[in-house]
C-alpha cells in the first residue's frame, strides 16, 4: 500500500481523523491546548470539505449539553476539550455516558488550575476516569490519528454505546509537527461505516424518553448495564485494533509493552513521556541493564488482569503519574495497578512516581536515574521511598 | 394567525394522565395546551424540575412526543444539539419531515442557572422554541427564591422574618432580557388565556428562528392558595398588570391584553399566603412599592408597544 504521509501536529491529525469521519455534527469551543484542532475542523467546515454541522456553542457545559443533544438525536458527533474545559463540562460528560451515547471526544491533556497553567498533564482526564468514558491515551500524533478513528468504531458498537476520550498531552503533543501515516478518506469512512442509532429522538413516529426520572426502583440496574457496557468495551477494543491492525500495518491493544521480558525493571506511563522512556530503554539495555517500559494505552476500561500478566515476572515496577490524587495512597495509576497485581504469586514491588505536572519536562537522565533507583530496589530488595517525584525543586 | 379550537380540542393527547404532578398544578396544563398547539411532530428538550420530575419515572413516561430530560441548566444547549442533528441529517436526506423543537424550563432552569446557555442558543439562532414556565421559585427543591422571585413573596430562602420581610430584591425582566437578543419572537402568555398561549405557540413555531415565550404558571403549593384557584390566579396576574400579555415580533411591541380598568395588585397579593406578611402596618409599605413597580413596568410597556 503506498503511504500517505503527512507532517502534522497533535492537534493537526486529530482534526485530519474527524474531517475523514466527517461527522454529522461537532460543537466547538476555544480553549488552550485544544484550540487549533477545532480551528482546523472549522476551516473543513467553511471550506466545504466536509458538511459537518458546526455548533459554535458559548461554553464546554453547552458544547457537551448540545453534543448530547445531538447524539440522541441519531447524530454522529464530535467535540474536543481541556482542562478547565473538561471540569466545567463535567456534569455532562458523567451524563453523555449514562444516557449511552457514543460520543468521540479529544481531550488535549492540560493541568487543572490553579493555579491556572496552560500545559499538559493528566489532572483533567484522570479527574475523570469515573466518568464512564472509555480513555485512550496516545503517544504522539499518529496514535491521535489511529485513536481518534477507532474511537467511533469501539463507542458505536452494538455492545458498547458508550463514549470515548482519546486524550494526549498538551503542547507536548498537541503542538509538535510529526510525520502521520493516514489513510484516504474512503478508507476511513469505509472503517467507522455509516452511523445506524437503534433509537433516534428524530425518529418522529417513534417518540422515545431519554433521562426520565430513575430513582432506587431503576437506577442501579441501570448503572448494572453500563458496568457490562464497559466490559464489552474491554472485548471490542482488541476487536477493532484487530481490523485496524489489518487495514494499517499498526497494532494497538491496551498497553504497549517494550523489552519487558527479561526486565529486572519496568517503568509504567501513559502518554508523551513513554516514547522518551523508550529511548532511555534502548541506551540502558546497550549498557546491560534489563530495563522495560510499559505504555498504557487503555486507562479505562482498566485492563487489570492483562497487566498483571505482562507484569508478573518483573521485580520491580516504577509507576509514573501525572495527576495527583491528593490524599489518596499514590496518583491514579499506581492504585490501580498495584491493586490488580494483588493477586499474582509473587508480586512485583510496586513504586510511584509524580512528574511532570502543569507540563514540567521530563528528560532522559532523569528517566534514567530513577531506573537505576528502580534496579537498586531489585538488587537489594529494600524499597527506601514508595512515593517519589522526579523533577522536582524540593 | 387563527387558531381552530375545536379542531384542536380533538386531537390527541400528546401528554399522557397518570403523571404525578400535585393536585390543582397549572404547569401541566400549560404543557397541554403547548403540545396541543405543536402537534405530535414536536421533539422537547427539559429542565430539571417540577414538570421533568411528575411527568417521568423509569420505566413510566407521561410523552407522547419525543423527549429529553439531560440536565438543570442546559435545556437550551441540549435541544441546540438535537436541532443541529435535525439539520444535519435533513442535508444527508436520512430525515425528511418538518419537525418543531421545544424546550422547557423553570424560571430558576431559566432566569438563573440556564440563562447562559439559553442566550447562547438564541443567539446562535438555533430554530426552535423555548418556553420557560414561571412559577416564581425554584419549587422542586421546596421554594427556594430564584431571579423571577417577586419582591416580597417569602420562599424558603427569603422566609417572611422579624427582620428580613420575604425577598428583598425585584425580579428581573427576563422577557425583555430575551428580547435584547433581538430574535424574531418574544412573548409572554397566560394558561388563563389558552387561545392566545397557542396562538403564540404556532406563531413561534411558524417562524424561522429562535422565539421564546415566557409563561406564568401559579403554583398552589409555593404561592400558598387553594388548588382549584392556579387559572383564575393566572388570569387575576394578568388584570393588575403584573404579568402583561405581549410580543415581540422583530423588534415590534404588541400588547394583546389591555385590562380596561386595572386591578389593583394588593387583590391579587391577598389571595396568595407567600405575600400574608406583607399586610401588616410595618411591611405595608412593601405593597406600595410593588404597586409603583407594577404601574412604571406597565408604562414602560405600553410606551415601547406605543399605546397611550
Ligand atoms: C446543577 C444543579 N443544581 C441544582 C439542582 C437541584 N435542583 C433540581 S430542580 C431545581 C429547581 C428547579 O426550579 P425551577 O427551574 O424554577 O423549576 P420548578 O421546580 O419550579 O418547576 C433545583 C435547584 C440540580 N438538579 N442541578
Amino acid at each position: 500500500m503506498a503511504k500517505n504521509l503527512l507532517a502534522l501536529t497533535g492537534n493537526d491529525a486529530g482534526a485530519y481523523a474527524v474531517k475523514q469521519v466527517q461527522p454529522d455534527v461537532a460543537a466547538v469551543f476555544p480553549i488552550t491546548p485544544q484550540t487549533e484542532l477545532m480551528h482546523k475542523v472549522a476551516e473543513y467546515v467553511a471550506d466545504g470539505v466536509i458538511d459537518t454541522e458546526l455548533i459554535t456553542v458559548e461554553s464546554e457545559h453547552s458544547a457537551m449539553s448540545a453534543t448530547v443533544g445531538a447524539a440522541a438525536g441519531g447524530a454522529r458527533t464530535f467535540t474536543a476539550t481541556a482542562a478547565n474545559g473538561f471540569a466545567l463540562m463535567w456534569e455532562i460528560v458523567y451524563i453523555a455516558s449514562s444516557l449511552r451515547l457514543p460520543i468521540v471526544m479529544a481531550l488535549i491533556n492540560r493541568a487543572l488550575s490553579a493555579p491556572i497553567n496552560i500545559h499538559g498533564d493528566h489532572s483533567d482526564s484522570m479527574g475523570g476516569r469515573d466518568t464512564g468514558w472509555v480513555q485512550l491515551y496516545s503517544e504522539g500524533a499518529q496514535e491521535v490519528y489511529d485513536n481518534i478513528i477507532q474511537a467511533y468504531r469501539i463507542a458505536e458498537h452494538k455492545d458498547v454505546l458508550l463514549p470515548v476520550m482519546a486524550t494526549f498531552d498538551g503542547f507536548i503533543i498537541s503542538h509538535t509537527t510529526e510525520i502521520v501515516d493516514t489513510l484516504t478518506d474512503e478508507v476511513v469512512r469505509k472503517f467507522v461505516g455509516e452511523y445506524k442509532p437503534a433509537y433516534s429522538l428524530l425518529d418522529i413516529d417513534h417518540p422515545i424518553t431519554v433521562g426520565p426520572l430513575d430513582l432506587y426502583d431503576w437506577y442501579f440496574e441501570h448503572k448494572r448495564s453500563q458496568i457490562e457496557a464497559t466490559k464489552h468495551a474491554k472485548r471490542v477494543i482488541l476487536e477493532v485494533a484487530d481490523e485496524f491492525y489489518k487495514l494499517t500495518g499498526r497494532r494497538y491493544g491496551y498497553f504497549d509493552d517494550y523489552r519487558v521480558d527479561d526486565a529486572e525493571a519496568v517503568i509504567v506511563v501513559l502518554g508523551s513521556a513513554a516514547g522518551t522512556t523508550k529511548c532511555v530503554v534502548d541506551k540502558m539495555r546497550k549498557d546491560g541493564k534489563k530495563v522495560g517500559v510499559l505504555k498504557l494505552r487503555v486507562f479505562r476500561p482498566f485492563p487489570a488482569e492483562e497487566l498483571a500478566d505482562a507484569l508478573k515476572d518483573v521485580p520491580v515496577v516504577g509507576v509514573l503519574d501525572r495527576a495527583v490524587s491528593f490524599g489518596g495512597w499514590g496518583g491514579p495509576v499506581f492504585n490501580e495497578l498495584r491493586s490488580a497485581m494483588y493477586n499474582l504469586e509473587r508480586r512485583p514491588e510496586v513504586v510511584n512516581y509524580y512528574y511532570g505536572l502543569g507540563g514540567r519536562d521530563i528528560n532522559t537522565e532523569q528517566i534514567e536515574e530513577t531506573f537505576n533507583t528502580l534496579l537498586e530496589i531489585a538488587e537489594t530488595g529494600k524499597v527506601k521511598e514508595r512515593f517519589g517525584y522526579i523533577g522536582l525543586r524540593e | 394567525m387563527a387558531i381552530n379550537i375545536k379542531k384542536l380540542a380533538n386531537e390527541p393527547e400528546l401528554l399522557a394522565s397518570g403523571h404525578r404532578a400535585c393536585v390543582g398544578c397549572t404547569g401541566t396544563t400549560i404543557l397541554r395546551q403547548v403540545l396541543r398547539a405543536s402537534g405530535p411532530n414536536t421533539v422537547v428538550s427539559f429542565a430539571t424540575g417540577c414538570m421533568e420530575v411528575v411527568t417521568t419515572i423509569y420505566p413510566y413516561t407521561a410523552w407522547r412526543v419525543p423527549y429529553i430530560h439531560n440536565a438543570f441548566e442546559n435545556s437550551a444547549a441540549t435541544i441546540s444539539g438535537v436541532e443541529t442533528a435535525y439539520r444535519a441529517l435533513l442535508k444527508k436526506g436520512k430525515i425528511n419531515k418538518k419537525i418543531n423543537f421545544i424546550a422547557f424550563g423553570g424560571d430558576g432552569g431559566t432566569y438563573d442557572i440556564g440563562l447562559q446557555s439559553l442566550s447562547g442558543a438564541l443567539e446562535r439562532g438555533h430554530n426552535f422554541l423555548y418556553i420557560c414556565y414561571d412559577n416564581e421559585a425554584y419549587m422542586n427543591t421546596g421554594i427556594q427564591r430564584s431571579g423571577a422571585t417577586p419582591r416580597g413573596a417569602a420562599t424558603s430562602t427569603t422566609p417572611a422574618g422579624k427582620v428580613i420581610p420575604g425577598k428583598p430584591q425585584k425580579r428581573k425582566d427576563l422577557t425583555a432580557i430575551i428580547a435584547g437578543h433581538h430574535i424574531p419572537y418574544v412573548a409572554q402568555a397566560s394558561p388563563h388565556n389558552f387561545i392566545d398561549l397557542m396562538k403564540k405557540v404556532q406563531k413561534a413555531l411558524s417562524i424561522d428562528g429562535p422565539a421564546f415565550m415566557n409563561v406564568l404558571m401559579p403554583c398552589p403549593r409555593g404561592w400558598r392558595f387553594p388548588e382549584p384557584e392556579g387559572i383564575d390566579i393566572a388570569r387575576h396576574a394578568v388584570e393588575t398588570c403584573f404579568w402583561p400579555l405581549y410580543e415581540v415580533e422583530n423588534g415590534v411591541y404588541k400588547i394583546n391584553y389591555i385590562p380596561k380598568k386595572k386591578e389593583p395588585l394588593e387583590n391579587w397579593l391577598k389571595r396568595q399566603g407567600r405575600f400574608k406578611h406583607l399586610f401588616t402596618t410595618q411591611n405595608r409599605h412593601i405593597i406600595d412599592e410593588l404597586q409603583a413597580e407594577v404601574d412604571k413596568d406597565w408604562e414602560e410597556l405600553k410606551n415601547r408597544a406605543g399605546v397611550e
